[in-house]
Formats: structure tokens, C-alpha cells, sequence
């Protein structure tokens, strides 16, 4: 326990109820620890707007909830109606709900710009790899925010995404009918279904998001922000000024504050333009389906999940009982270059080699669908182990390898290309392409700790590279 | 690597296509805005409840919600309303949605917010619904007698066909890749309505004017309360870039 400190009784109203609270609760402590004396690398860019803008998003889509929840009815035969009463008959509620609508989508590319800035200069590499963890906790939780929240207009849309994304667990062996029958509460999605998606979206995921994001923050606090030189500006060996403060670290406060104050007032020009000027936006963020109400007698022509997750729904896509042979053949190609490795005793080859062939029957006998769900949730869940694969001697991308930027570069296109495939009804070509994509993505993350190593680095300077502004 | 470039270029290309030649029905036409027009939205009303509102409700609308396009309470009561309903209810149908079904087919939908439902890739859903009002033609062979050229099979009648009088599309029939192609080349009149091709045009405009505004009524305050916030915003951005700056300078 802190020692209780006395203050003169000259001192003003002010200090005397600072004094009394940090005598009984850390708050000068946390401030200090937290903003004014949190030493921030100088030469953040661009990218480092977004973690400050993925807070902000949570705060508007917390805020705008907590208001449509006042004039939202979860229940089947009047949540489409209560949906559009909020945008007729409360006052301001048009906009509530669009700020709501259009945060889920902001929210991601918040969150995917957040984590791009993190894939290319390292900021998962060791001493981070929880602050890495816990945010793609985060990203899963997002996840099943949005998706659940998507059902609660119970338009058309809402409704058959909801029932193709359900059914996909009923493709897991054995268990998986009781599964989707547990998830819907009823055998197909229904009243039941909309009332615990509603209690998860409001009140049980966004508990874990809040208690994740708080420990996202304490974990950073803790290792102090990475930057886009991959420079340790607190390391050891880094150079410091006389009370041993880092010579390239500035206070957040009032250094990033202000600097964040900026960025906030660039992500609001463009959320409102959307917001006032193209709340659809093309259907992408309100699906113009979901202007009719859910019927479950009539399954749209083409069910496309919302934009952000169509990367995913691609790859799903992907797998076909063709895809499978091609996966089998990675499975083993892959246990074949682990057994000849000299490094490993004779008994875990046999492990890697025996684990390939049950893998491979058990690919061979479960449905291709299975596996479409085990692809799709590897394809996030990969994200987790980030931290273990990546074997380059530096961390920015400043300073790796040209040919590295190009496989960067590659990714991001796939990644887009996966998207748009997502989006569209499927084809002949585009499964081909999706199929390509996927393994592309996965080989990306599998075959990292291989092709990090490769090629030569370039010397990373001992201070980080600012110029004034 | 080239592989992959040339067949994402090629799915590309082929969705694009896909998209470009747009299933099997005739193009959207485009449709009046008249959103910002309170004498067309007015006229639009006045069509929508003597006409539309005898089968389909728009469960989601009140009737007082009209004093925006400038009606006034009494308007309203005197030339909208039937006697038994009150000016906050929310617009029903005069029909029995199940005797309707029986009827028709199917349940006629709710026109509440119709116009952003029906947006796609061939145009807005004020689009749709303008080329749909405009092309419905005589097909002895359906039960109402009646076909349309954007939504084949319709189970709706040409309930305007007074106004439009009966029309027959004319179509050319020429020889493409071995198959008999029919594409659509006009209209005939078969008989003369009330109203003159223009003016029936004219209605439709208003009519789906009004149908856009109704599926969110908050648009124009929505596009006019933007001005401002952009503005404000754009103010907000000088102020936060100088006062980062002022803060940045001391940062060697």
C-alpha cells in the first residue's frame, strides 16, 4: 500500500480532493502511468491513427446501442417494425441507427487497418506477442458481435445469413445437428434464436470485448508501443535522457493526444459523410435486402455475408470435395518435409507422419463442408500464432528484405480479392480463384517461419527515423 | 504468379460480364427524382392511398407523417382518410391480407420502405419500381390478364390500366448463335387510356417519388443536416491540424 500523504492545508480545494482520492485510489498514479509520463515512440505514422479510432468507434457503437436498445424490440413479429419505428417515429433515431449501422462497418476497417499497421512492422514480435493475442481475441469477438448483431433487424439478409452461418455447424461430426439446434434454440432460426443473439450482442460479448480491450491496453502499456522502425526506443541499450526517460519517446499526453485529436476529426469527416450521404453505401453496409422483413418461406436468390467477412466466406467457399485432394496432398507434403528433417527424434516423426494419416482419412471420410468450417476458423484463429512464426531477424518491414514487401503486398491483394469474391454469386472461375487465394493465405502464415528467414536483411539504425514537423 | 494474375483478371472479367448482361428482364428505367417536389410528392400521396393502398399497407407510415411534404392535418383528414381511421395510425391496407393471398397468389408486400428493397444492380429501387409501374401488358394467358416486363409472372394486376389503357410490347425476333433471340422494341396501344403516354409517366414519377420518400422520410434532412456537419467538421480539422502542430514544433 502507497504511504498516506498529507498536504499542506494551504493547498487549494482542488489539490486537497486530488490528495484525499489518490490516498485512497491511484488516480494521479494511473494518469501518469497511462498518459502523461506513457513514453510513445515520435515517429508514429499514419497507421498508428487507427488503435485510437477502434476506441472511439467502440465508445459510438456502445453509446448508439444503449440507445436502440431503448426502442428495440427483439422478438420475431416486431423486430423488423421496431427497427423502422427508430427511423420514423423516434426523434433523431434515423441517425442513432445509421451511426450504429455504419459503425459495425467502420469498425473493421478500423480494425483491419489496426492490424495491417501490426503485420508489417512487427509489432507482434517478442516482448508483444500477448498484446497480439489479446487483439485478435478482440477481432473474434468483433466477429461474433457483428454477425449476431446482423440478425437483430430481422430483415431477409439478416434472417438466411443467419440460418447458412447455423447450418454450417451442423456440419461438425457427431455433435454437430445438437450444436446448430443449441445456437438456434428451435430448428430453424427463429423468435427464440433473435432473443439470445440480442442477449449476446448487447450485453455478453461486449463484456468480454471491454475486459479484452482493457487488457489489449495494460499488455501494451506494459512492453511500451512498437513503431514503424521496429527500433526498442525503452530497450536496455536505447538512449535516454537524465531521468531515464527514452530520447525518441515523447508523453502520450499531450504529444499523441493532440496528434489523435487530428485523426479523430479525419475518421469523422468520412463517417459522416457516409452517414449523411450514403448510409447504404451501395448496399455494402445496409444490404438492400434487408428492407424486407425476414420470411422464412423464401430464401433469397443470393446470400453474401456483410462485407467485412466475406474474406472468410470465401475461403469457405472454397473448400470443395475437389479442394479436399489438394488439401490432403498439403497435409502430407507437409509431414513428409517434417519427418526428413534430421533435427527430430525418430519417435515425433513417427508422431508427425502418424498425425498426417489419421488427418488424411479423416479428411478423406467427413463431409467437405466440415472443413470448409475448420478452414474458415483456422483462417482467424492462424492470426493467433502470428507471434511463433515469424522468424525474420527484424521486425519492420523497413528493414527486411525487398521480395518481403512483395509478399506483403501479395497478401493484401489476395486478401481483397477474397472479399470481392466473397461478395459475388459463385462461379466456376471464382472458385477457382478462391481456391488458389486460400492456399495462398494459409501458406503465407504455415510456410512463414521457412521464407522469413530468407533473404538479407538491412541494418536497423539504433534510433528511430523522425524528421521534425 | 502470372497464373494467378491472368485468372483473377479473367474472374474479373467474367463477373463483369455476368453482372452487365442482367438475367433475363429488360433494363431499368430511369427514374424522375422527386423526392425534393412537394406538389409531385403530394400528387404521388394522393395516387399512392386511392390506389395502392386498397391491397398493400405500409404498416410503418402514419398518415400525419404526410405534414412533412407540406399537408396540413385537415388535408389530410378531408382527402386521405376514411372515416374510421385517426391521422397517427399507420397506413393499413383496406383488404384482408389472407383473402388477398387467396386472391393473388401471394400476400401483397408492404410498400413501407419498397423503395430501398428493390435497389440493385440495375439501378435504385425508385428505378425498379418506375419501370415496373410503366410495363405491365395484357397476357391472356396469366389469371389477372395481366403481365409485366420487369417482374414476369406478376400475380399483381395492371391495377392502372384506366389511366394507361392496354398496351402489348412489340418484340424482334432475329437469329443469334443458331437460337431465335427476342429482343423487346417498343410498345403498341392497344386501347387508349385517360391519360396520355406523357402524363402517365408523369404519375408514375410522382407516384414513385413518393414511394422513395416514404421508405425513409428523414432523407432530405438527412443530406441537409450533412452540409452542415461536413462543415463543421472540416472547421474542426483546420483547428485540431494547427493545434498539433503548435504542440509537434517542440519535437526534435
Amino acid at each position: 500500500m502507497a504511504e498516506f500523504k498529507e498536504i499542506s492545508p494551504d493547498a487549494s480545494a482542488g489539490e486537497k480532493l486530488l490528495n484525499w482520492v489518490d490516498n485512497r485510489f491511484p488516480a494521479s498514479k494511473l494518469y501518469k502511468e497511462h498518459l502523461s509520463e506513457y513514453y510513445a515512440p515520435k515517429n508514429f505514422n499514419f497507421f498508428y491513427f487507427f488503435g485510437s479510432l477502434a476506441l472511439l468507434v467502440l465508445v459510438i457503437q456502445i453509446v448508439t446501442g444503449i440507445f436502440l436498445v431503448m426502442h428495440y424490440k427483439p422478438d420475431a413479429n416486431l423486430a423488423f417494425g421496431s427497427v423502422e419505428y427508430i427511423m420514423r417515429d423516434v426523434p433523431w433515431g434515423w441517425l442513432i441507427r445509421y451511426m450504429h449501422s455504419t459503425g459495425a462497418s467502420a469498425f473493421f476497417i478500423v480494425v483491419y487497418m489496426h492490424m495491417y499497421r501490426g503485420l508489417i512492422y512487427g509489432s507482434y514480435r517478442k516482448p508483444r506477442e500477448l498484446v497480439w493475442v489479446f487483439g485478435c481475441a478482440i477481432f473474434l469477438c468483433l466477429m461474433a458481435e457483428a454477425f449476431m448483431g446482423y440478425l437483430l433487424p430481422w430483415g431477409q439478409m439478416s434472417y438466411w445469413g443467419a440460418q447458412v452461418i447455423v447450418n454450417l455447424f451442423a456440419a461438425v461430426p457427431f455433435v454437430g445437428p445438437d450444436l446448430a439446434l443449441l445456437i438456434r434454440g428451435d430448428y430453424v432460426v427463429g423468435d427464440a434464436t433473435l432473443n439470445r443473439f440480442f442477449s449476446f450482442h448487447v450485453i455478453a460479448v461486449p463484456l468480454v470485448l471491454l475486459g479484452l480491450v482493457v487488457a489489449h491496453i495494460i499488455a501494451l502499456h506494459e512492453v511500451g508501443s512498437n513503431n514503424p522502425d521496429g527500433v526498442e526506443i525503452k530497450g536496455p541499450n536505447a538512449p535516454k535522457d537524465a531521468n531515464g526517460h527514452p530520447l525518441d519517446g515523447i508523453p502520450f499526453h499531450p504529444y499523441y493526444t493532440v496528434h489523435d485529436i487530428l485523426g479523430v476529426s479525419g475518421f469523422l469527416l468520412v463517417f459522416s459523410a457516409v452517414i449523411f450521404f450514403a448510409p447504404e453505401f451501395g448496399g455494402y453496409f445496409l444490404e438492400y435486402n434487408n428492407f424486407i422483413p425476414a420470411d422464412p418461406l423464401k430464401t433469397p436468390l443470393h446470400i453474401a455475408p456483410v462485407w467485412y467477412f466475406t474474406p472468410f466466406y470465401s475461403m469457405l467457399r472454397a473448400i470443395t470435395s475437389e479442394m479436399m485432394y489438394v488439401l490432403i496432398a498439403c497435409v502430407l507434403a507437409g509431414a513428409f518435409f517434417g519427418a526428413t528433417r534430421a533435427s527430430l527424434h525418430k519417435l515425433v516423426k513417427g508422431g508427425i507422419v502418424g498425425a498426417a494419416v489419421v488427418v488424411s482419412l479423416l479428411m478423406l471420410s467427413i463431409d467437405a463442408k466440415f472443413w470448409g468450417v475448420v478452414v474458415m476458423g483456422g483462417a482467424v484463429v492462424i492470426l493467433f500464432f502470428l507471434p511463433w512464426l515469424d522468424n525474420c531477424a527484424v521486425k519492420s518491414i523497413r528493414y527486411r528484405p525487398d521480395w518481403h514487401k512483395y509478399m506483403y503486398g501479395v497478401f493484401v491483394v489476395n486478401f481483397i480479392v477474397l472479399a470481392y469474391l466473397g461478395v459475388q454469386p459463385p462461379s466456376a472461375i471464382g472458385e477457382r480463384v478462391s481456391q488458389v487465394g486460400t492456399l495462398f493465405y494459409f501458406g503465407f502464415f504455415l510456410l512463414m517461419p521457412i521464407w522469413s528467414r530468407v533473404g538479407a536483411t538491412k541494418p536497423v539504425p539504433d534510433r528511430v527515423t523522425f524528421t521534425p514537423h | 504468379m502470372k497464373k494467378i494474375i491472368l485468372s483473377l483478371a479473367l474472374a474479373l472479367g467474367v463477373v463483369a460480364g455476368a453482372q452487365a448482361s442482367g438475367g433475363d428482364t429488360i433494363a431499368w428505367d430511369k427514374a424522375p427524382n422527386k423526392t425534393n417536389d412537394l406538389g409531385a410528392l403530394q400528387n404521388g400521396a394522393k395516387i399512392f392511398v386511392n390506389h395502392c393502398l386498397n391491397c398493400h399497407s405500409a404498416a410503418f407510415m402514419r398518415y400525419n407523417r404526410l405534414k412533412d411534404i407540406g399537408l396540413t392535418e385537415q388535408q389530410i383528414k378531408d382527402n386521405l382518410l376514411f372515416t374510421t381511421e385517426k391521422v397517427g395510425d399507420t397506413m393499413k391496407a383496406n383488404i384482408d391480407p389472407k383473402q388477398a393471398k387467396e386472391w393473388f397468389g401471394a400476400t401483397p408486400p408492404d410498400l413501407t420502405v419498397i423503395a430501398r428493397s428493390r435497389a440493385g444492380h440495375g439501378g435504385t429501387g425508385a428505378d425498379y419500381l418506375y419501370t415496373y409501374m410503366r410495363t405491365f401488358y395484357r397476357d391472356e394467358t396469366k389469371a389477372t390478364g395481366w403481365n409485366n416486363l420487369v417482374f414476369p409472372n406478376v400475380g399483381m394486376p395492371h391495377v392502372l390500366w384506366e389511366l394507361q389503357g392496354v398496351r402489348r410490347p412489340i418484340y424482334d425476333t432475329h437469329e443469334e448463335h443458331g437460337h431465335q433471340v427476342q429482343t423487346f422494341k417498343g410498345w403498341e396501344q392497344v386501347t387508349p387510356g385517360k391519360m396520355t403516354a406523357l402524363e402517365y409517366d408523369q404519375a408514375m414519377g410522382d407516384l414513385v417519388g413518393y414511394l422513395q420518400w416514404m421508405a425513409e422520410p428523414a432523407q432530405n434532412t438527412r443530406v441537409r443536416i450533412g452540409v452542415w456537419v461536413l462543415l463543421f467538421l472540416v472547421c474542426f480539422m483546420f483547428i485540431a491540424w494547427r493545434l498539433n502542430a503548435s504542440f509537434w514544433k517542440d519535437i526534435k
